[in-house]
């Protein structure tokens, strides 16, 4: 059999696992591998920093569900992605990192560009190798892949020194992946017990909410997620990564919970007598003070790792495995419980404590993103930066599909919109996506204008331009007696800085310009579109859970706020087309 | 007071692991107490013996984060009473003529033995569970510890 060199081993198994796009820099010693990608089919899309690949591998993760990859030298290179993989790893997303790494014999010398990126990246990846043999690279990526997309999902690191891409090998590839200490869930049958269990305690509830996460959309189980609520007339309330996995446009859905949920889906969680934890870990996020959290219910609580059961709020049944499979197998059990009552309280709360914003002189981000909502009809991909506008963005856009959000939940990783938006139209070509970002966050990661630009990307970006970090302001405001420490932005022409990257710049003042943008926004095909929205500075998001409070003791609700002379939005469905929903 | 906890696991016998394990408990602020690691009748696998201070809800976490990690083939807590342990004691005390003989009996009551010798200094090797081998220090210590290592632990699950 031929000899093959490591570098070009590498792009064998690339190929075998389905790899068409990878997002990376080339430098001193990941020069080999760049060679060989350069003569093999897939298409590698140079980023201008490596964070930015990383989240672009992210977001083209996110956007299609397959594995996303990067590529970057040693040192400088590999640490620069260390952000990307982070945000990954919070978020459980399958990507592999390919990293340089300068040649064995001299590793631990302090050579040039030389970092411990296996040491650096421990803590944050689902598992990584260094490949000191050539022999070994061939299993090596193929176990990564297998490792990055089973189970709870996760990024996985290969760090590959020179010498063992340019020396050569028999090409022998695994069709067999055999890791004895990593024991898939997912192929495993739920507990039939706990399964029983739950179905009796649904049984029993009449106030009843399922409280969905990521993992139903990881698991591609948003279609069992629909059966059951249907099935039992049970309310869906979503996490911020959740978003999708349940249409908001389904009478049931209560829409995000949490530190900027919803007032009377925090309300729900705070009265229901069961609670339904179906791939989401409890984070501090949602639960605020975590032995108050949904104190009067009893929890179930569905994951595929065992370590987030029990981790911030104990629950009384815990269910392990993938969240496809315990759903199928809780469907054919479960019996509806009386819930009309319960729906019928909710529904009234929900009429009773919308969302409140307050039109003033400059446009708000709220009606921007709303009017986002409308001229895409639910339908784009959109990614967000972090921060007041993430925030709005999960309030004010209807989210009815899975993968249509792309946000940076766990790490709350700001700059993370512009590179994940461009790695999430790499995944979908021909769907339409947005990032909706903030100023603060845009201007982390908006060199990589230049690659949406180069690649005829067409991108769209929302700027919520209220010249501050926003959400800071807000704290600050709330908490630290309106002292804007470092939060004021220095103002800059992001339609000047669009046009330097040709990218069509456009400035939004008034709100009779939001839709016009947006719409022209929406005809650019053939590059990015980049909108500057002069948005109110001192708007607040609300409603907020102040951290360590009850969900039933929030700031900025609408009785607190209705008075002001204000206009009540809520993002849920007209009155017409809710008539034609019956609520069981 | 965080509790002490012994964990036992079986590992991936290559590098790096070592550098997992240990990363994971001290990230959280564990003190790992004592730590054994070494191959098992099966040369690729290691067993790690780790005798870690936390209390017992953040340890359950620490326990499935460990079976997390992908070189972590299997982790058991050996709970008091259900397992056997033993640790190697190397203690090298002061000797005259007048406390040759105490020390040698000392150590023989313990079933301690005697394991090198010169005009000053004598270094006594005992094994045993940690309970034995704490009250053997006690008794050497009068008599002046100059230099003292103890392997850890190591412990089996009692069948």
């Amino acid at each position: 059999m031929a000899k093959l060199k490591g570098a070009h081993i590498l792009i064998e198994c690339l190929k075998r696992e389905g790899v068409e796009t990878a997002f990376g820099i080339p430098g001193g010693v990941n020069l080999p591998t760049f060679d060989a990608l350069y003569q093999s089919p897939i298409k590698v899309i140079l980023t201008v920093h490596e964070q930015g690949a990383a989240h672009m591998a992210d977001g083209y993760a996110r956007a299609s569900g397959k594995v996303g990859v990067c590529l970057a030298t040693s040192g400088p290179g590999a640490t620069n992605l260390v952000t990307g993989i982070a945000t990954a790893f919070m978020d459980s997303i399958p990507i592999v990192a390919i990293t340089g790494q300068v040649r064995t014999s001299v590793i631990g010398n302090d050579a040039f560009q030389e970092v411990d990126t296996i040491g650096v990246t421990r803590p944050i990846t689902k598992h990584s190798y260094l490949v000191k043999d050539v022999r070994d690279l061939a299993r090596v990526v193929r176990e990564a892949f297998y490792i990055a997309r089973t189970g709870r999902p996760g990024p996985v690191l290969i760090d590959l020194p020179v010498d063992t891409t340019v020396a050569e090998t028999e090409f022998v590839y695994p069709e067999q992946v055999s890791i004895r200490g990593y024991r898939v869930k997912e192929a495993q049958e739920p507990d039939p017990r706990a399964i029983e269990r739950a179905a009796e305690a649904i049984a029993e509830s009449t106030k009843p909410v399922i409280y969905a996460g990521a993992g139903v959309i990881h698991a591609g189980a948003a279609a069992e997620l629909a059966e059951l609520a249907h099935k039992t007339k049970m309310p869906v309330t979503t996490s911020l990564l959740g978003l999708g996995g349940f249409p908001e446009t389904d009478p049931l859905s209560l829409g995000m919970l949490g530190m900027h949920g919803f007032e009377y889906t925090n309300y729900a969680v705070a009265q229901c007598d069961l609670l339904i934890g179906i791939g989401a870990r409890f984070d501090d996020r949602v639960t605020g003070k975590p032995d108050e959290f949904a104190r009067n219910a009893k929890k179930i609580h569905v994951d595929v790792d065992p370590s987030s059961i029990n981790k911030t709020v104990v629950v009384d049944i815990p269910i392990v495995g993938d969240v496809k499979k315990v759903l199928q197998a809780l469907n054919r059990l479960v019996k509806a419980p009386q819930t009309r009552e319960w729906l019928k309280t909710l529904d009234e709360m929900r009429r009773k404590y919308p969302l409140v914003y307050r039109e003033k002189q400059k446009v708000l981000p709220q009606y921007v993103i709303q009017q986002i909502s409308e001229a895409t009809k639910g339908n784009a991909v959109i990614a967000t930066g972090v921060g007041q506008h993430q925030m709005w963005a999960a309030q004010f856009y209807q989210f009815n599909r899975p993968r249509s959000l792309i946000t940076s939940g766990g790490l709350g990783t700001m700059g993370f919109g512009l590179p994940a938006a461009i790695g999430a139209q790499f995944g979908r070509p021909g769907e339409v996506v947005w990032d909706i970002d903030g100023d603060g966050s845009f201007q982390m990661t908006a060199q990589e204008l230049a690659t949406a630009s180069h690649n005829k990307l067409p991108v769209k970006v929302a700027i919520m331009d209220n010249q501050h970090h926003g959400m800071v302001r807000q704290w600050q405001d709330l908490f630290y007696q309106g002292r804007h420490a470092q939060s004021r932005l220095n103002p800059v022409d992001f339609v000047k800085l669009a046009e330097a990257n040709g990218c069509l710049g456009i400035r939004v003042s008034a709100k009779d310009e939001v839709r016009p943008a947006i719409d022209r926004a929406m005809q650019t095909a053939d590059r990015p579109t980049i909108i500057d929205f002069l948005v109110e500075e001192t708007e607040n998001c609300w409603p907020m859970i102040a951290p360590g409070k009850p969900h039933d003791q929030m700031l900025g609700t609408y009785e607190s706020l209705k008075d002001e002379g204000g206009t009540a939005q809520h993002r849920h469905l007209e009155p017409d087309e809710e008539a034609k929903l019956s609520l069981g | 007071m965080a509790e002490q906890h012994t964990i036992s696991c079986l590992v991936e016998n290559h590098f790096g692991v070592l550098a997992r394990m240990s990363g994971l408990i001290s990230a959280r602020g564990f003190n790992i107490a004592s730590l054994t690691v070494s191959t098992t009748e099966d040369p690729t696998i290691s067993r790690m013996t780790v005798v870690v201070e936390a209390d017992a809800v953040k340890l359950e976490q620490v326990k499935n984060q460990l079976g997390r990690l992908i070189d972590v083939i299997d982790v058991q807590e050996l709970r008091e009473g259900q397992f056997l342990d033993r640790e190697l004691l190397l203690a090298r005390v002061s000797v005259n003529g007048a406390t040759r003989a105490e020390l040698l009996r000392i150590a023989g009551a313990s079933g301690a033995k005697v394991a090198d010798v010169n005009e000053q200094t004598m270094v006594i090797e005992a094994a045993g569970d940690t309970q034995h081998i704490d009250a053997l220090i006690e008794q050497l210590k009068p008599h002046g510890i100059k230099q003292l290592v103890r392997t850890g632990r190591v412990a089996l699950e009692r069948t």
